[in-house]
């Protein structure tokens, strides 16, 4: 009973904040109501019992990505979004039937899946069982991926260590 | 009652004791000593005069905030400039409940067996629910900051938000390597992990590391650059006044006492007591709890000593000083350490 109060108080909350995002004249605003829908998301996952998806979540899109926009926003001191008169037209033609067929999928996929998930979703989103599950069925993937970032890591490392070299001379 | 129930109350009496009697004491206590400590570094005597030692001088300092006048600036966005202080206030009080204040005990209460543990939450993911709540403490500043609609505070959020990103993740690579040795995100575990010796000599680099990173996330000095007096008026604070001022550094303080909290649970052992003192006096369990959490006070109080000491001692960084520290040397050095802790592991 809990949860399911819970999950349409996050479901409500996700949709205003995404309403939000796109209806915002004011750019800072838009990037906040983002943060609501990620927030919100995070608490739908939790009802999944997908905790470590929830905290990476989090941890990833509201307490870094989000916060990147936000420092672009305000170093380019974008106060208000100016109206494009000439593009609104046709994207109200093309955006109400992508529309209705991504509202047909949600409605004929969405709600048939929703109650096989929510039994199935017990334990799999531990920690422990992802862990198990990266380190074993997925461990070539999570490996490339892995080595991916540390590569990128060093890359901005040494760029940013080079170009001082640059300066200095 | 059964026992949902029980467990239920146990978590809503542990969230009072730990936020409204415990934290924001302690925090009044902060502001205290901040000014007596700064006071003593200074050869100076600071506030002395209200109460014994000046004991009282917060509750003065509180209602004074209480009953200035709330000015709203002409030109602020009045929604945001509102929230900013709530919004900083959140992460910071909330941060708490993963930590352990000690270890756990089983009693009888209304007829169930109920194991009380000294921690509001334990939770699978541990850690990393501080990590997270952790990087959301940014936008409280960032937010003053352009709400404000002063080109000082508008600075000093922007410098705030590079600053956050930056210096996260160093402090999470000094976590991974901590989490490496545990075995386990649960910061019981990790406490139990450090049984016999405390991390902070397994791992030096990533206590260092930890410490500097968390000294950055906090914003105090020497990583202050967002309220830097000199050169920004006080940064993403500088338009608000009486309670919103205060709650800036109430989040502040709170920041102050989690970190340190953290740094004991991750570094220091937690509430382990050193040098197998516990085993020597062989005491009953209630009082052997009860040393625990005082042993876990008394390692916090030590590094909420060293926040203050440092602030008054060193000068602050410069804004690309703090850039190249945080990605050019803590980043590698982190790395390191993971490889160092790993090569440690397996031989």
């Amino acid at each position: 009973m809990l949860q399911n109060i819970l999950f349409f108080v996050f479901a409500i909350l996700a949709v205003a904040g995404a309403v939000m995002v796109i209806s915002f004249r004011n750019p800072v605003y838009c990037a906040l109501s983002l943060v609501l829908t990620l927030f919100s998301l995070a608490g739908e996952y939790v009802l999944l019992l997908a905790h470590f998806i929830a905290i990476v979540h989090i941890a990833v899109y509201a307490g870094a990505i989000v916060v990147l926009f936000l420092f672009v926003i305000m170093l380019l001191n974008i106060r208000r979004e100016e109206r494009a008169p000439g593009s609104i037209k046709y994207m109200v033609y093309l955006g109400v039937p992508l529309g209705l067929v991504l509202l047909y999928e949600l409605v004929s996929i969405g709600f048939r899946e929703f109650t096989d998930v929510y039994v199935k979703a017990t334990d799999i989103g531990t920690v422990e069982k992802i862990g198990q599950a990266l380190f074993s069925k997925y461990v070539l993937p999570f490996e490339i991926t892995s080595i991916l970032l540390l590569v990128a890591m060093l890359g901005a490392i040494y760029l940013s260590k080079q170009k001082l070299e640059i300066v200095s001379k | 009652m059964d026992a949902q129930w029980i467990n239920l109350i146990i978590t809503v009496v542990k969230i009072v004791v730990v936020v409204f009697i415990f934290m924001l004491p302690l925090v009044m206590l902060m502001t205290l000593m901040e000014r007596r400590i700064s006071a003593f570094l200074q050869d100076r005597l600071g506030p002395n005069r209200v109460g014994p030692m000046g004991i009282l001088q917060p509750i003065a300092d509180g209602l004074k905030a209480f009953f200035k006048e709330d000015i709203f600036p002409v030109n602020v966005d009045r929604f945001l400039y509102l929230m900013a202080p709530a919004i900083i206030l959140f992460p910071a009080l909330i941060t708490v409940a993963i930590v352990p204040f000690g270890d756990q005990m089983s009693t009888y209460i209304g007829g169930h067996l109920v194991n009380l543990r000294f921690q509001i939450a334990d939770l699978n993911i541990g850690i990393l629910y501080f990590v997270s709540f952790a990087s959301l403490g940014v936008y409280g500043l960032v937010v003053g900051g352009y709400a404000s609609n002063n080109k000082y505070s508008m600075l000093g959020g922007l410098r705030s938000s590079a600053q956050m990103i930056s210096y996260e993740i160093p402090m999470g690579l000094a976590i991974v390597a901590v989490v490496m040795r545990a075995q386990s995100l649960s910061l019981n575990d990790i406490v139990l992990s450090q049984a016999t010796t405390w991390n902070f000599l397994y791992e030096p680099i990533g206590f260092i590391i930890f410490v500097v990173a968390s000294f950055a996330e906090t914003n105090r000095l020497p990583f202050d650059l967002p309220e830097a007096e000199q050169e920004l008026v006080g940064g993403y604070h500088t338009e608000y006044s009486s309670m919103k001022f205060s709650a800036f550094f109430i989040a502040e303080y709170s920041n102050m006492i989690v970190s340190s909290m953290l740094i004991t649970t991750l570094f220091l052992g937690g509430w382990q007591v050193p040098f197998g003192i516990m085993e020597a006096l062989n005491l009953p369990v209630i009082w052997e709890q009860l040393i625990q959490i005082l042993a876990f006070l008394i390692k916090t109080g030590i590094f909420l000593f060293i926040y203050l000491w440092v602030r008054w001692t060193l000068p602050r960084f410069r804004y690309d000083q703090l850039m190249n520290l945080g990605w050019k040397s803590m980043l590698p050095l982190g790395l390191f350490n993971i490889l160092l802790v790993a090569v440690q592991m397996k031989f």
